[in-house]
């Protein structure tokens, strides 16, 4: 929103307060001004110089010597002589000839900067003195455009004939507009005259009521059914007041300049002098109008009075709005109708048939209340956007309709020549008790943490038109003005109190109370420790959209499998696009994408992501906050492109593969305290190779899958022909074990006895586990076999087909002794039965 | 010749050599030459034989006193040798020290979660807990509970991603701030009608066209304290606090009125300008300030909702986004880095 301070000053005097000043304390008040613009004056996109643009009078206009199409024009600048200058404006132009004339204008003399008017956008220039055909002239009478009033090149501006002359035109024209950010439905402030109560309160300055009073002013009086027509609200729930009121024999022309001005500065395009009015008083007031031509409105039978029906519309009802669309209604929607069907939505826009236009003589003007939920209902499932809707929907004080109507009228007759219908129609069957809070001034400390005085919080309410009565027992019934709809509870005046005593004089405290219970956040601990290990892997994090593309899911099963996902996925109703569309039940789609985008420009990529997924399991039910939808932690990650960076020396640049991750993934394991506790299977997963794929459980609940990408998911993806190695697991089982493990968690004595180190290469199947062959080894040869670590893999003809050789180095320890040949001779017998007997292994000999 | 002679000139001959043996092997060559077991003053020794019996222990003595002589040179020799030569191998295994280290590879944190452990450590000394609370939400405690019912004008404050649920059933919605979770701890803790200080982290919702100044997915920290005497002041406080803390200390705040459906009163807390202390700049719109924080006093309404009875129990909340002060930290000009996660970006933290 925004207002010219120009026109604030008719309501609160403050000349004497400096823009900053005034915009700050507005803004700490709570109308916070984001931007101040000026006009005229230094700072603005265009100053004009107070010495070179002032006031002036052209006093006549007489015929250019040697242009046919140009003239003279004889100019009081207020200096001791008059001053000709020359112009091809046409409205002077058109007064060729002509003397004794008194047409104030804005005036700029050589080397005033201004616009080129002519020019295409706003192209400055300095005003020099030129010949023009042999007449010298020095100065100019200026347009909008050149003055930066208008973006469109046309007449001079002609000022008010009391302007006085020679005064810098800055002191007429010049403005500073506040630009208004104004948070909650606050109808009461979306005006001028709203911004100047509060104002009045915060500068402790009187506010002047003149636009309140023009029901006064017009000796208006009020009928529930008028002459001119028929009044009837079916559905007062929806529109608990309609006024109507008359004016007749208006000429539909442009509305004078400070009108234009003023509209334009706040905002809006001036279009003709009624629509012009209806406006102004929006902006002045906050209670948008609406005028018909009279004549277009219909009565219900032929010779009755027009009349207008204010009801909820027919389902499938339509009408064109003055927008041009057509519009179709449901039941729950406002209407305005008259005796041959709708002619206005309620409160929201007009139709397009009773449209105020060039010929309309009478005029009906409506000043009315909605329901402001419904207006909403209604703009929204219209689609409609519109200035009346926009602040009926941030409710609008039904007492303002009459007010607002008079002020209109009183407009409309001041400035369109048209005389106001002395009674008026006025329906009301939702008028409002008057509204009051009981208060006690003891309520305002023990939110705000400041003592303001009794006396100071009375002052504070009165400036702001609240009327505080003492009760007997010292509570205060604080009557609510009728445009306070957001004031309703004893805290609602506290505010007022606090953001009127201002803000900037509370002190800094902290909270002096005993704290809550503590509490350890185990879940976002945990989950913290994993990201810190993960890093210290070498691994980047990252933090994708929640919200995915559903091909993705489609995208990870190419070869006609199913991939198993939990639960049933969950689709926006409104999404910005299809990408966007659908909630993530698992991680490796973003990851893939991280991934793709990156190799675009890095050769390798090491990542992971915790973050959760969401799908549905169950109905939703309020009464016991269950949401139904599961939101499990993952973590992925995810390996590409070679093993080392390049160096000046060579370094291994082979492709990072199944080994690399799964390295990382034991590690992180290891510190989980479960790497022995997982088992290892080969997994079937439709995004993984088929024979790079693992399938990672603990105590038979599965954690998740490890291998290379499936070449067909690679190709889905538009990832680089290279193996890129995935992971996803669910971090909740994962970490669920952890804390067991890390509860049954035993430091292991540090022996001082000598360990034996010896070989063993054993034979087995292919396809036995080399897993399975080592844990045999350790169990075999526990507590005494304290590593069995792997160090050879041969397949040949050495050991025959289908046959492979495995090699660990085994370290024999004992924490009470040191072990001799015999001890570990027959510990290392033990370990080859046990193998011979459970893996069918056979000892390979040098 | 007299073999006396002859040692001497042995003697001469060895000192000669030695001085001219340079290297290690050449030392050891000259070693072997003459005192070794063939060497010349080992061969002079076994000459004693030839001399008469009465100049045998004169010569002796000589070719001891020869020996020992050699012997120490030798010694003194070798240590001019390994010390030259040492010398020498530093010398020639100078290397270039500006050549670049091994490639390691190093991990990054996600700025995000750089910002929120930050503001985590803050809170926590304040005695505020993590309390976490569901991305996919009730519309009645993303909006119903909090003060806004349907239609509310306030509902515009918030652009809503709204999931498709059947007919009939309750509605859900992408969180469009992390408020709701204010309802779910107040609830989990008023059973007990304990006091209550927690932050609520998490990613956030809006149905708002993605550009460089927003994005349909941030993340937002709220704060909640419930007790039996917490005021507005308080609220001032811990955000003068938090802002010394988080951006620096002898940081100013300013608190402006505002609104918010839960809040009443409700307040907007600014800090000064990190980029131009105050002064103004293109960043702050030429104010000064930029906004941190959306706060008040806990509604009443939404006290009673959450289970606390607004007589006895007040509170404060706040809610801040985490992308921008880090936007405004590091000037990132694009707020769409953070979730597309281009790595050149993300490994600079």
């Amino acid at each position: 929103m925004r207002v010219p301070l120009s026109w604030l000053n008719d309501y609160v005097d403050i000349k004497d307060i400096p823009v900053q000043d005034l915009a700050n304390r507005l803004t700490l008040a709570g109308m916070e001004v984001e931007a101040i613009e000026t006009i005229g004056y230094s700072g603005a996109e265009l100053p004009w110089n107070p010495q070179l643009i002032t006031t002036a009078e052209v006093l006549a206009v007489g015929p250019h010597p040697d242009a046919d199409r140009l003239v003279l024009v004889e100019v009081d600048y207020g200096g001791p002589e008059h001053e000709i200058a020359v112009t091809g404006a046409p409205s002077l132009y058109a007064l060729k000839g002509q003397s004794d004339l008194h047409l104030k204008v804005a005036f700029a003399w050589e080397g005033a900067m201004l616009y080129d008017g002519h020019a295409e956008g706003f192209v400055l220039r300095k005003l020099k003195a030129t010949k023009v055909r042999g007449v010298l002239s020095r100065a100019m009478v200026c347009s909008q455009k050149e003055l930066g009033l208008a973006d469109v090149h046309g007449d001079i501006i002609y000022l008010p004939d009391d302007t006085p002359v020679g005064v810098p035109l800055t002191e007429i024209l010049g403005d500073h507009i506040l630009h208004f950010e104004i948070k909650g439905p606050f109808g009461h402030l979306q005006c001028v005259y709203g911004i100047a109560r509060e104002v009045a309160a915060l500068f402790g300055r009187p506010l002047k009521r003149t636009p309140l009073e023009a029901v006064t002013r017009l000796g208006l009086t009020t009928v529930e059914q008028p002459d001119a027509v028929e009044l009837e609200i079916p559905d007062s729930d929806l529109c608990p007041r309609y006024t109507a009121t008359m004016i007749r024999g208006v000429h539909i022309g442009p509305s004078p300049l400070w009108m234009q001005l003023r509209l334009q500065r706040a905002g809006m395009r001036p279009i003709n002098n009624i629509v012009d009015i209806t406006n102004y008083v929006m902006l002045e007031l906050g209670q948008p109008l609406h005028a018909f031509d009279y004549a277009q409105i219909r009565p219900r039978a032929a010779g009755a009075k027009p009349a207008i029906i204010v009801r909820r519309a027919l389902p499938g009802e339509q009408m064109a709005t003055l927008d041009g669309e057509l519009r179709t209604f449901d039941a729950e929607m406002c209407l305005i109708t008259d005796g041959g069907g709708p002619v206005g939505v309620g409160g929201v826009m007009g139709g397009l048939d009773s449209e105020v236009k060039a010929t309309t003589e009478d005029i009906l003007l409506e000043a009315a209340n909605f329901f402001f939920l419904n207006i909403r209902r209604t703009t929204q499932l219209l689609k409609i956007s519109s200035e009346a809707g926009n602040r009926f929907g941030k409710r609008v004080d039904s007492e303002l309709a009459l007010i607002a109507g008079a002020r209109a009228a009183e407009l409309m007759q001041e400035l369109a020549g048209g005389f106001v219908d002395p009674i008026a129609g006025d329906l009301y069957p939702g008028k409002p008790a008057p509204f009051a809070v009981s208060y006690r001034p003891d309520m305002a400390d023990p939110i705000l943490g400041v003592s303001v005085p009794a006396d100071e919080q009375r002052r504070i309410l009165t400036a702001l038109e609240f009327a505080v009565r003492d009760a007997d027992d010292g509570t205060w019934q604080v009557l609510v003005p009728s445009y306070r709809l957001d004031v309703r509870h004893p805290v609602d005046l506290v505010e007022e109190i606090g953001r009127i005593y201002g803000y900037d004089r509370f002190p800094h405290t902290l909270i002096d109370e005993p704290l809550p219970p503590l509490r350890h956040n185990v879940p976002l601990e945990e989950e913290e420790r994993v990201r810190d290990w993960l890093v210290g892997l070498g691994l980047d994090e990252i933090i994708s959209y929640s919200l995915i593309d559903p091909a993705d899911e489609v995208r990870l099963t190419p070869s006609g499998m199913t991939l198993a996902l939990p639960g049933e996925v969950i689709t926006l109703r409104n999404s910005l696009s299809p990408e966007r569309s659908q909630m993530r039940r698992t991680l490796l789609p973003a990851m893939l994408r991280t991934a793709r985008n990156n190799l675009r420009f890095l050769e390798r990529v090491a990542l992971f992501e915790v973050g959760r997924v969401h799908y549905r399991l169950a109905t939703p039910d309020p009464d016991t906050a269950e949401t139904g939808v599961a939101e499990p932690r993952r973590l992925a990650l995810l390996l590409a492109g070679p093993r080392q960076g390049r160096w000046f020396e060579p370094t291994d640049r082979s492709a990072l593969d199944y080994f690399d991750l799964k390295g990382i993934v034991e590690a992180f394991l290891e510190r989980l305290a479960l790497l022995d506790k997982v088992q290892w299977e080969r997994g079937a997963h439709s995004s993984f190779h088929p024979g790079r794929c693992a399938r990672v459980t603990i105590e038979g609940r599965e954690i998740g899958y490890l291998g290379e990408l499936h070449p067909l998911v690679c190709e889905a993806f538009d990832l680089p022909v290279q193996p890129v190695v995935a992971l996803e697991r669910d971090l909740e089982v994962l970490l669920d074990a952890a804390r067991v493990a890390e509860g049954g968690k035993h430091v292991g004595m540090i022996s001082p006895y000598p360990p034996v180190h010896e070989d063993l290469a054993l034979i087995v199947d292919a396809g036995t586990p080399a897993l399975d062959v080592q844990r045999t080894i350790l169990q075999a040869g526990s507590p005494l076999v304290t590593r069995a670590l792997l160090f050879d893999i041969y397949q040949g003809p050495q050991v025959g087909e289908g046959k492979k050789s495995l090699a660990f180095a085994l370290t024999y320890q004992s924490p009470g002794k040191a072990l001799d040949e015999k001890d570990v001779e027959k510990l290392r017998l033990r370990i080859i039965k046990v193998v011979e007997k459970q893996l069918g292994a056979k000892v390979r000999r040098a | 010749m007299t073999l006396f002679d002859a040692l001497e000139q042995v003697y001469n001959e060895a000192q000669a050599a030695l001085e001219s043996a340079m290297v290690s092997p050449e030392l050891e060559t000259w070693y072997a030459a003459y005192l070794g077991r063939k060497g010349a003053v080992t061969l002079q020794t076994r000459a004693v034989g030839q001399l008469p019996k009465e100049e045998r222990p004169i010569f002796g003595q000589r070719v001891n006193e020869v020996k020992q002589a050699l012997e120490d040179a030798y010694v003194a020799r070798a240590e001019v040798i390994k010390q030259a030569e040492m010398l020498h191998a530093l010398e020639s295994g100078a290397i270039d020290i500006t050549l670049p280290g091994r490639p390691v590879t190093q991990g990054h944190l996600h700025l995000t979660t750089r910002t929120l452990r930050q503001i985590y450590d803050i809170f926590a000394m304040m005695g505020f807990e993590v309390f976490e609370a569901p991305d996919v939400e009730l519309e009645a405690y993303n909006f119903d509970l909090l003060n806004i019912p349907d239609y509310h004008p306030a509902r515009d404050m918030w652009d809503t991603f709204w999931v498709q649920t059947p007919p009939g059933e309750p509605r859900l919605l992408l969180r469009t701030h992390t408020s709701p979770g204010q309802i779910r701890a107040m609830r989990e803790r008023s059973a007990n009608q304990e006091p209550l200080r927690v932050i609520l982290p998490g990613k956030c919702y809006r149905y708002e066209q993605i550009t460089a100044r927003s994005e349909h997915q941030f993340y937002q920290l709220e704060g909640l304290a419930v007790g039996r005497g917490i005021t507005l002041t308080d609220l001032i406080g811990t955000m003068h606090q938090f802002a010394e803390l988080f951006y620096g200390a002898g940081r100013k705040i300013r608190v402006r009125s505002s609104y918010f459906p839960f809040t009443e009163p409700s307040v907007e807390v600014d800090t000064q300008c990190i980029l131009c202390g105050g002064k103004g700049c293109g960043v702050c719109k030429y104010t000064g300030w930029l906004e941190i924080a959306g706060a008040g006093m806990v509604h009443p309404v939404v006290l009673q909702n959450g289970g606390y009875d607004p007589a006895e129990w007040t509170g404060f909340a706040f809610g801040m986004g985490i992308e921008r002060p880090s936007m405004m930290k590091y000037d990132v000009s694009d707020i769409r880095l953070y979730y597309g996660n281009d790595l050149r970006f993300l490994r600079q933290f």
